[in-house]
């Protein structure tokens, strides 16, 4: 389209910068007014929490994650405050390096789900017709197949690669994201600015991504903090498995799995990855859980328009 | 209809007062920030009040606390409602249960939303009476159900009674929503603008019922509404509200004639008149919201008469008198000039224009359809150069169908011929030419959907001009300023999301919008009615202006027959997907042919 090539005019790109300045203060103001709720701060300050422990625990950790230290499986001592595991390297240590694994995957996988089933999404709420039904049931086949299965499947086949975990935990999320979008989508594509819009003859992904978009951030923000609880869990199952994360990597996942022979022996050694990967899963769902109450009372208040 | 415009006092001289107002003082809970202030209102036995106020100028809110109810946040702060000596905001919570919807009832504007689609309209209508013990027995109950149903001019046959509220009409729902407010006989009623939803016909209808019924159980009514028209044909006596105050109050005639305060002065004129004598002059500005409100008189900024002392000091109440009541420190200078009456000029020798040199779009029997449904039926329409055709009809009528058709907005199936110029258009926007799209420009009928809430001003004024023209940023700077210029905006509005502009001035943007693309033809549809009716004024003085001054040719949308004459040239009416009669302005308001025009005219209500 010749018209959206003028677009492109070097001078109009600083037009666009100031305005993608002004679109992040309304992101901002969503984020203070989250940050006023107590279920936000507390579920932020666990997330951060967990992300410092993540990113500098190895810089801590008093012994290297596959050094023995211990005997298997021996208890709490003053060498290691949270004692061995199934053969006798330091919990504490491989707690401290084992989050950094879950934490980039997971929101690796996330992401993946989120450009794929947004795209899909938008794609589907604003078509509508033939599109929307092919897309739509196309995404319930993926939706039907359990996501731990789907996943397990691919990787029982083509081996456990991480990038393919990655792959296979967005993909899983798809379906659920585009459903999200898609409702959203088709409200908004109703409005009379959409129908401005075309009829000046803007460029559908221009209107995509230019005019929907920016008006359902708000439950893509919530649904990216609910999806990235799954990817943990998710990701943290396959470790657990077996088909994550591979020994002698410290991974939360994995050690679950590692230790599990001598969780009465020495019950430490699996309770605080459960705990850490609890805790991560209800600090992402905390923040989830504040913006919801944000953005969805927003949403209801200027409903009418 | 004979009975609108026969609303005189009711019948004898003396009523007694039924309800009493006392320095009624609202305020938002946690921020104290005042919706009403000190209002204070009188209604007697069998009297209408019209309770007339612009959006945000507290009206409802002051409505609903006749029943001793706030809107969530709201809180009284001050004052006294009695009815019939009793105080109802001392009143226990279940003291409350019993005297609403008996003592005193409460007629929504939605009635839609008031009704439990769950239930049948007998289940609902018995469930009042018999809340309130209605009557010895259920046979008792059941003549009186049946009485209701014919005061509100309903069918009371098992089979009517038997339907969900979805299967009635919206007017026919209003006529439901206004037997269960007189079920019980009630001593007071209020109305909260019940007709806003509803085309004028049945609006019509449904007031005469009100008047009716006030009259027949002696009960006082509080109408509320921004349509001053309304209550010219309905109220005894009207209270003008101006941000969370009563400005003024006093008799129809009284205010319709000798109105006291700048205010209803202004409101007045703002009014669109079906006959075409009183020029429409619109009040700049916009009402204030209530934390946004001036001290002193909240008038002051829109205000002609304002001196120094308007801004510091909120004026006493004063007036004539004793029932004709004003706050405004200058009344007696205000009452002492004559209500204006500018005769607008019109052109009386023109002409149809027929040659097709003029026309700009030709609509030859257009046959369009929503899904599979025909919906317009056979169109022709001419638009030609310089010119505003009005397109007039009630909802359903498919004017907006065929408006959306030529702007190339219509997403189903269209047949027939659609011509700029003499060369046809593509059904889609899409599939038009640069030229073409550029060349028809479409402003929505609500400002608060037609801008996206995400863009700033600047983003969306730049829309067209991206797509249309090549242009440099400080090319495009120019162009934004000038197309806020024409619509008499600040070019400091560009920074500004479009919540934090008023209605008035979000539907500015829009037009600016349009004009920035350059048009030749500019359709309007419906673009007034969510705003108020002083800034719908201005909007029309504003779109009349830039009609003239630029040479456009204009479709003008309307449900308001009264908006015609102050706009356009020419006019279509039309009616269930056909034009039933097409000519000049003045040769089809003065003397309708078709019958359906004529239903029309005389339904719609004026001053």
């Amino acid at each position: 389209m010749s018209e959206v090539a003028g677009t492109r005019d070097p001078s109009l790109v600083e037009v666009g910068a100031v305005v993608s300045a002004r679109r992040f203060t309304w992101l901002r103001t969503t984020l203070v007014e989250a940050w006023r709720l107590r279920v936000t701060k507390i579920g932020a300050l666990i997330v951060l929490f967990m992300v410092l422990m993540a990113t500098f625990g190895p810089l801590i950790a008093p012994y290297s994650p596959t050094e023995l230290v211990t005997t298997s499986f021996g208890p709490p001592s003053t060498e290691a405050w949270l004692g061995g595991d199934s053969i006798g390297r330091d919990v504490l240590t491989r707690v401290l390096y084992g989050g950094r694994t879950v934490i980039t995957l997971a929101v690796a996988a996330t992401s993946i789900g989120m450009v794929l089933g947004v795209t899909l999404g938008l794609i589907a709420g604003y078509a509508r017709r033939a599109w929307d039904e092919t897309i739509m049931r196309l995404l319930d086949v993926v939706l039907s197949f359990p996501q731990l299965v789907l996943t397990l499947l691919f990787v029982s086949i083509l081996g456990p690669k991480l990038w393919l975990i990655v792959l296979l935990t967005g993909v899983s999320h798809a379906p659920r994201i585009a459903r999200v979008t898609r409702a959203a989508t088709v409200d908004i594509a109703q409005r009379d600015f959409v129908h401005s819009a075309e009829s000046f003859g803007v460029a559908r992904r221009r209107i995509l991504f230019g005019d929907i978009l920016p008006n359902i951030t708000s439950p893509l923000l919530v649904e990216f903090g609910l999806r990235l609880v799954y990817s943990i869990g998710l990701i943290s199952a396959l470790s657990f498995m077996g088909f994550g994360m591979q020994p002698p990597a410290a991974d939360w996942g994995l050690m679950i799995n590692e230790n599990r022979q001598g969780v009465l022996l020495q019950p430490l050694s699996v309770a605080v990855p459960v705990v850490c990967i609890a805790v991560l899963s209800v600090g992402v769902n905390l923040i989830a859980d504040g913006l919801d109450r944000v953005l969805g009372g927003a949403e209801r208040d200027t409903g009418a328009g | 209809m004979a009975t609108l415009t026969s609303a005189g006092p009711p019948a004898g001289t003396e009523h007694e007062v039924v309800l009493t107002v006392e320095g009624l003082t609202i305020v938002l809970d946690p921020s104290g920030v005042n919706i009403d202030d000190e209002v204070s209102l009188l209604i007697r036995q069998g009297e209408v009040l019209g309770l007339v106020g612009e959006s945000a100028s507290g009206k409802t809110t002051a409505a609903t606390s006749l029943l001793a109810h706030q809107r969530r946040g709201a809180k009284i702060a001050g004052g006294h409602v009695t009815i019939d000596g009793r105080d109802i905001l001392a009143l226990s919570d279940a003291e409350l249960r019993d005297v609403r919807g008996g003592l005193i009832s409460y007629v929504p504007q939605d009635s839609s939303a008031s009704l439990n689609p769950a239930l049948r309209i007998h289940t609902q209508l018995m469930e009042i009476l018999e809340a309130h013990d209605f009557g010895a027995s259920s046979a008792d109950r059941e003549a009186r159900l049946a009485e209701m149903m014919a005061e509100v001019l309903l069918p009371s046959d098992a089979a009517f009674l038997r339907r969900y509220p979805h299967q009635l009409s919206g007017g026919q729902q209003q006529r439901v929503a206004i037997a269960m407010a007189f079920a019980n006989r009630p001593k007071v009623i209020v109305l909260d603008e019940p007709t806003t939803a509803l085309d004028v016909t049945t609006q019509a209808h449904v007031l005469d019922t009100v008047r009716d019924l006030t009259r027949r159980y002696g009960a006082a009514a509080l109408y509320v509404t921004h349509d001053l028209a309304v209550v010219a044909n309905l109220a005894d006596r009207i209270a003008v509200m101006y941000a969370g105050r009563v400005v003024e109050t006093g008799t129809r005639d009284e205010l319709f004639d000798r109105g006291q305060h700048p205010y209803t002065r202004k409101l007045l004129s703002s009014i669109p008149d079906i006959t075409g004598e009183r020029a429409l002059q619109g009040i700049p500005g916009w009402a204030p919201r209530p934390g946004q409100r001036p001290t002193g008189c909240a008038f002051a900024p829109r205000c002609d008469w304002a001196i120094e002392r308007c801004g510091e000091e909120f004026p006493p109440v004063d007036g004539p008198s004793a029932e004709h009541r004003v706050r405004c420190w200058r009344w007696r200078e205000v009452g002492s000039q004559g209500a204006e009456q500018d005769v607008q000029l019109r052109d009386k020798g023109l002409a149809l224009c027929e040659t097709p040199e003029t026309q700009v779009i030709s609509v030859r029997d257009v046959i369009a359809f929503y899904q599979k449904k025909e919906t317009l039926h056979g169109i022709d329409a001419t638009l030609c150069e310089r010119r505003c055709l009005s397109l007039v009809g009630e909802s359903g009528s498919g004017k907006t169908t065929l408006a959306r058709c030529i702007a190339g907005l219509h997403p189903y199936r269209i047949e027939g011929d659609i011509t700029l110029r003499g060369r046809p258009l593509e059904r889609d926007a899409r599939d038009r030419s640069r030229a073409e799209r550029q060349a028809i420009q479409y402003i929505f009928q609500s400002p608060y959907s037609s801008l996206n809430p995400r863009k700033t001003i600047r983003q969306i004024l730049a829309a067209p001009l991206k797509v249309f023209f090549d242009l440099s940023r400080d090319e495009m700077e120019d162009r934004m300023a000038r197309a806020l210029e024409q619509v008499a905006l600040d070019a400091t509005l560009l920074n500004r999301y479009p919540e934090q502009l008023s209605g008035g001035e979000r539907q500015r943007v829009a037009i600016a919008r349009g004009l920035a693309a350059e048009p030749t033809v500019l359709i309007c549809d419906e673009v007034t009615s969510w705003l108020d009716v002083s800034v719908q004024a201005a909007i029309i003085e504003l779109l009349a202006g830039l009609q003239r001054d630029m040479g456009l040719s204009m479709l003008f949308v309307t449900h308001n027959l009264a908006l015609v004459r102050s706009i356009s040239q020419e006019v279509a009416v039309m009616n269930e997907g056909r034009i039933v009669e097409f000519g000049l302005v003045d040769a089809v308001l003065d003397d309708p042919q078709a019958d359906y025009t004529k239903k029309l005219l005389s339904d719609t209500p004026t001053i």
